[in-house]
């Protein structure tokens, strides 16, 4: 069982828990995530660590409250615990000491961001990110960014930062200067629209992937995704790719294979327990 | 006199039109009198092949001899003494091509039923804890990396030797493939729990969510005080066919589509959210248990047509024989010397499979007749679900993190088959993790053996 110690509402549909979890603390870097199981009978959910500390034994996991398991994962406070946490999973983000990096998150991809960012900065480089999000409130951790890099925000609506989506500010910033690399990390549809932009200017650009997963250790293969043309697990292989070589269409269609269970498993259950909307 | 009866005692079943829709176990087993009339049979041979054929060298006549004299505890116990899965052996090991393959009723008619009688005396004393080996306590603490049947045998025969063994499980329940992989109807999960209950109750302990590889190393379990470890981490990484459209939504590998339902319980849509899909048309491509298994979980899933799309022909079928049997009767269709070329997508689903006939020609490198394409023999086979079970790969989580571990370049662990040592001092390893994807028994016979081998190892250390 794996202590919640903190709990954060970061917006209306996000939260982040710190959470007791000494085998993930201890070895973990960025890049890396965690599956957890909220309750006994609950799904696997995979999810991108988003902070850690080896002292005090914790993760940081960062969520959005989207069908019947995330919002099962609400109904935990500070001092409960969650069922299982497993991990670190995957291989840890490939990051280097290079000049200039741009860092791009949209919404809860923000969160997985984070330790990036921190990680480069400690390795001295010099950091700029861009968050997006649909409006002024959906953009999260603004301030844990600013302490270890340049922030830009941007919003679709203009409520705050430059209106318009990530990949505007994208833009006009790799004009004004030279970025080694760029990591997008985000909906599949703005790591896409990221990825052409980066092509243009041929800037290597790493997106992490969350597909539909079981088990995260290479066990079901559910993961599949196609790089470069070969089929690759991103529990064991990623989840972090080449954002070039990604089949971001195929990878969309995949996620969206249980939509229509989902739906009608999120109607009849969630009122079961109290927590219809 | 023995009962010289040419046939087993029959094993009650349910029938396959209900079964096929149920998860419920399909074989109900013995009763009491059921169970001794089969024991009858038994000749009590002086030179018994049918213990030579036991990978864990149960005492086959011995225990069957008290089942017979109605000793039912008796048996449990002679049966354990080799054994600490029985009730798990006895439902799932192929007897036919072991103990009961030795025995020599089978001759002139069919064998004792072995498999079935152990069964029977498990369930009767599934209460009956375990007995150690030995009365003292050892002081060095061993690893077992995998809650599968090899780390738990090896496990339970440590903690019967006396040593403090600590088990680290990837997921979140312990039992592997037991747990993941067996369905429901061949092996209850109660039971499972049950006999993994009686392992910890030797003082085993059980850690789950360790995936070992990534949360700790090999390296690190020695750093930490375990002065040897055994690696049963299975075989769990599936093979593709490496077609178009295995990407497609609707294709599932064997290992997903049974952990979903088996460990994740996606049968009982009540109570567990993990969803499954399963649509009208389902075809399982493969000839092993796994395929069996998916197939008959596909139907029971509600699929109105399922096919084994097998190369060879039934001959060469790897599942067992009770298996094929038993899929044939619960309405699964057969598309035998058969193969898979590619699978038609639409709006991203599958919508077909396109096969190509084939032949046997000459023997290949398994001694089994290699199936050879018939041209332009090609057809469509309409289906919206496509499970690929044409086999697994060693996980390389470990391999990839352990230096000085040797091993093939398929993946499997290199060891002596003598003591189930590796290349690396202190690290022993057994199960499909060194053999690929093979059966229950052989894990646990390579589990018992490399504990024995443990043993001897840490003797010369005190």
């Amino acid at each position: 069982m794996y202590k919640i110690l903190e709990v954060k509402q970061l917006n209306s549909l996000v939260k982040s828990m710190v959470i007791e979890a000494p085998y993930v603390a201890r070895r973990c870097e960025p890049g890396q995530f965690v599956i957890i199981r909220s309750h006994e009978n609950g799904e696997r959910i995979p999810l991108t660590i988003a902070d850690y500390d080896r002292d005090k034994k914790t993760i940081t996991i960062v969520y959005q409250e989207l069908g019947f398991s995330t919002k099962l994962l609400s109904t935990k406070g500070v001092g409960d615990y969650l069922e299982d946490v497993a991990g670190p999973l995957g291989v840890p983000a490939p990051l280097e000491k290079q000049e200039r990096v741009l860092g791009i998150g949209g919404g809860v991809g923000i969160a997985p961001l984070y330790p990036q960012v921190k990680k480069l900065a400690e390795l001295g480089v010099e950091v700029y990110t861009i968050l997006g999000g649909r409006t002024a409130e959906l953009v999260i951790m603004e301030d844990n960014f600013k302490e270890y890099s340049d922030v830009i925000v941007a919003t679709d609506d203009g409520s705050k930062g430059i209106k318009g989506t990530v990949v505007d500010a994208m833009k006009e910033i790799i004009d004004e200067k030279k970025f080694d690399k760029i990591i997008a990390i985000g909906p599949v549809p703005m790591m896409k629209a990221v990825v052409e932009v980066a092509k243009e200017k041929d800037i290597p650009t790493t997106v992490s992937l969350n597909p539909i997963m079981i088990d995260g250790t290479g066990m079901c293969g559910g993961c599949r995704v196609t790089v470069g043309g070969e089929t690759k697990f991103a529990c064991v292989d990623g989840p972090d790719f080449d954002g070039f070589l990604v089949d971001f269409d195929e990878l969309s269609r995949r996620q969206g294979m249980y939509k229509d269970i989902e739906k009608k498993y999120d109607k009849t259950h969630s009122c079961k327990i109290g927590l219809g909307d | 006199m023995p009962n010289m009866s040419k046939y087993k005692v029959k094993m009650p079943q349910q029938h396959p039109d209900v079964r096929n829709k149920n998860f419920k176990e399909v074989a109900l087993g013995y009763t009491k009198e059921q169970a001794m009339e089969e024991a009858t049979r038994c000749l009590d041979c002086k030179n018994p092949k049918c213990v030579e054929g036991c990978p864990v060298n149960v005492p086959i006549p011995q225990f069957i001899t008290a089942i017979k004299d109605g000793k039912f505890e008796e048996a449990y116990k002679i049966i354990t003494s080799q054994n600490s899965l029985p009730a798990i052996c006895g439902r799932v090991c192929p007897q036919e091509s072991q103990c009961e393959g030795k025995c020599v009723r089978g001759i002139k008619g069919e064998p004792v039923a072995i498999g079935r009688l152990e069964r029977f005396a498990a369930d009767m004393s599934m209460d009956i804890p375990h007995e150690k080996i030995v009365d003292e306590t050892r002081n060095h603490k061993v690893a077992v990396v995998g809650s599968g049947p090899a780390g738990l045998t090896c496990a339970g025969e440590l903690a019967k030797l006396g040593y403090s063994v600590t088990i680290f499980e990837a997921l979140h329940e312990a039992g592997g493939v037991l747990m993941y992989g067996i369905p429901e109807f061949r092996l209850p999960k109660d039971l499972v729990a049950k006999e993994i209950s009686k392992i910890e109750d030797l003082g085993v302990k059980i850690e789950t969510n360790v995936i070992v590889g990534k949360s700790i190393t090999i390296d690190e379990l020695f750093e930490e005080g375990y002065r040897a470890i055994f690696v049963g981490s299975g075989a769990g990484l599936p093979k593709f066919m490496n077609i178009p459209g295995e990407n497609l939504n609707g294709v599932y590998s064997a290992n997903e589509f049974l952990t979903r339902n088996n460990l994740m319980k996606a049968y009982d849509p009540e109570n567990n959210p993990t969803p499954i899909y399963v649509g009208e048309s389902v075809a399982v491509v493969g000839g092993g248990n796994v395929a069996m298994d998916a197939a008959r979980t596909a139907k029971r899933l509600g699929a109105e047509h399922v096919y084994i799309v097998y190369r060879r022909s039934e001959e060469e079928m790897p599942a067992r024989l009770e298996e094929i049997e038993h899929a044939k009767e619960e309405g699964i269709e057969f598309n035998l010397l058969t193969n898979p070329t590619r699978i038609i997508g639409e709006d991203g689903w599958v919508k077909a499979m396109e096969c190509i006939k084939m032949e046997l020609g000459p023997p290949d490198s398994s001694g089994r007749r290699r199936p050879v394409e018939i041209k332009d023999s090609e057809f469509i086979l309409d289906v919206d679900t496509v499970i690929i079970a044409i086999g697994q790969s060693p996980n390389p989580l470990i391999k990839d993190t352990t230096e000085g571990l040797d091993t093939h370049d398929w993946g499997g662990i290199i060891v002596n088959e003598e003591t189930m040592k590796t290349s690396k001092e202190g690290v022993y390893a057994g199960g499909d993790a060194v053999t690929g994807a093979a059966t229950v028994i052989l894990a646990m016979g390579a589990g018992k053996k490399a504990a024995h081998a443990i043993d001897d190892y840490l003797k010369t250390l005190d």
